[in-house]
């Protein structure tokens, strides 16, 4: 129990999908000029990280991994090369099929999400949790704690990114600043203090 | 776009319509690989090969293409090109192709290459999709390598592994700026790289979402 406590704790703060990755950056700086588009957005990546991590963890130790496929009869075939192909198919796939599910289900939801779910096939962040989880080898408990912390770091940091811009529109910076430029200085010095959690040994 | 001249095509991108100054596209690598400019230059060379050779086939099938399911077919020739390279790195460049770890993998997903192949290559010619690929890619890489350079010089000393100010704790008499190496400095270097391009080509500054409104009121004195 206290080894996934930490993963999730290392996950959150430490390693920071945005912050010290900077994974999903693209999104990141374009849907955070609203808090609640963010929180929406955040949402959606905390759900689907958590289906589409476990998930990818599964097809890899199950069929891609070198000897995984000795239940087939094959134990010399060794499919990681497909990996990247596969993780985006998979992560492509779940999104669609989320999409529809939660239509027919939860409408209320699925408005709310409404058009952040397409976009998230290609958040970066998705797609490298796949691949860290695959780099480091976790296990498949590992891998559900893994994908949820990821998404609720990402989440906390594109909530805070689009408070801190709510509040900065009314200031006053310099023309050649202005917008883009200012946003990546506000994300250095949040990233700054998100490094002071790189002290915690876990 | 399709009356644009070839050298517009190629050069545009590079300053005029930088990527990820002012589209905002595939930054999130941009930021990971540059704490020293070999493997800066590794990533830039990959990021130029899938983007045109991407284009490239994305435009020669264009015609063929079902509307439909556009997205997915060019998603899999860009994942089917980053195989590629992978493996090409993993056979000849390990040392590199370890330090880069996932980001290799993550062109996948830059925004870059997908916005590329579905804003351009999809309505232009094969041979003119090919050359705004290795524009979009080397404006890209102007903007990466303009981070590696001082990241590398001034967080350890260096340039592609070449000592060029000698530092204290071998003997010599520069102070390392380990604030450099870290993740943060990158967000500040792109922010101030792009203040400097925006100085420089003024028609890029965005708008003020409120001004101040002047002081019309005389003070009573």
């Amino acid at each position: 129990m206290e080894h996934y406590l930490s993963l999730l704790v290392k996950a959150v703060f430490i390693e920071n999908m945005a912050l010290a990755f900077f994974l999903g950056m693209c999104t990141f700086i374009a849907i955070s000029k609203k808090v609640e588009a963010a929180i929406g957005l955040g949402i959606a990546v905390i759900v689907v990280l958590t289906i589409t991590v476990p998930v990818n963890n599964l097809i890899y130790n199950n069929v891609l991994r070198e000897g995984a496929l000795e239940w087939a009869g094959m134990p010399n075939t060794d499919l990681s090369f497909l990996g990247l192909i596969t993780y985006i198919g998979v992560i492509a796939a779940i999104v669609q099929i989320m999409e529809m599910v939660l239509d027919k289900y939860i409408p209320a939801l699925y408005s709310a999400l409404g058009v952040f779910l397409p976009l998230i096939t290609v958040n970066c962040a998705i797609m490298g949790a796949a691949l860290f989880m695959v780099e480091r080898d976790y296990n498949f408990g590992e891998s559900v704690v893994y994908g949820f912390g990821a998404g609720l770091g990402w989440a906390l940091a594109i909530v805070a990114l689009a408070g801190i811009r709510e509040k900065l529109k009314y200031s006053d910076v310099p023309p050649g600043l202005r917008g883009l430029g200012i946003t990546f200085i506000t994300v250095g010095l949040m990233s700054m203090g998100f490094m002071s959690f790189s002290g915690i040994s876990l | 776009m399709s009356t644009a001249s070839a050298k517009q095509v190629l050069f545009e991108p590079i300053f005029s319509n930088n990527p990820i100054a002012l589209q905002i596209l595939g930054i999130c690598s941009a930021l990971a690989v540059t704490a020293s400019l070999n493997v800066t230059i590794v990533m830039c060379l990959s990021v130029i090969a899938v983007t045109a050779f991407s284009n490239l086939a994305v435009s020669l099938i264009r015609n063929q293409i079902p509307g439909s399911i556009r997205i997915i077919v060019q998603m899999t020739i860009i994942a089917s090109l980053v195989i590629v390279v992978d493996q090409l790195l993993k056979a000849y460049a390990y040392e590199i192709s370890k330090q880069l770890s996932v980001f290799v993998g993550l062109i996948i997903t830059n925004c870059i290459v997908m916005g590329r192949a579905e804003g351009f290559a999809m309505q232009n010619s094969p041979g003119m999709s090919f050359l705004d690929g290795i524009g979009n890619g080397l404006g890209y890489s102007v903007l990466l390598l303009f981070v590696g350079f001082w990241r590398e010089l001034f967080g350890s000393g260096s340039l592609f592994g070449v000592t060029i100010l000698s530092p204290v704790n071998e003997g010599g008499w520069y102070v390392t700026n380990g604030l450099l190496l870290l993740p943060p400095s990158a967000f500040f270097i792109i922010g101030l790289g792009i203040w400097a391009l925006r100085t420089w080509k003024p028609d890029q500054v965005e708008e003020p979402d409120y001004k101040m409104s002047a002081h019309k009121v005389r003070e009573a004195f």
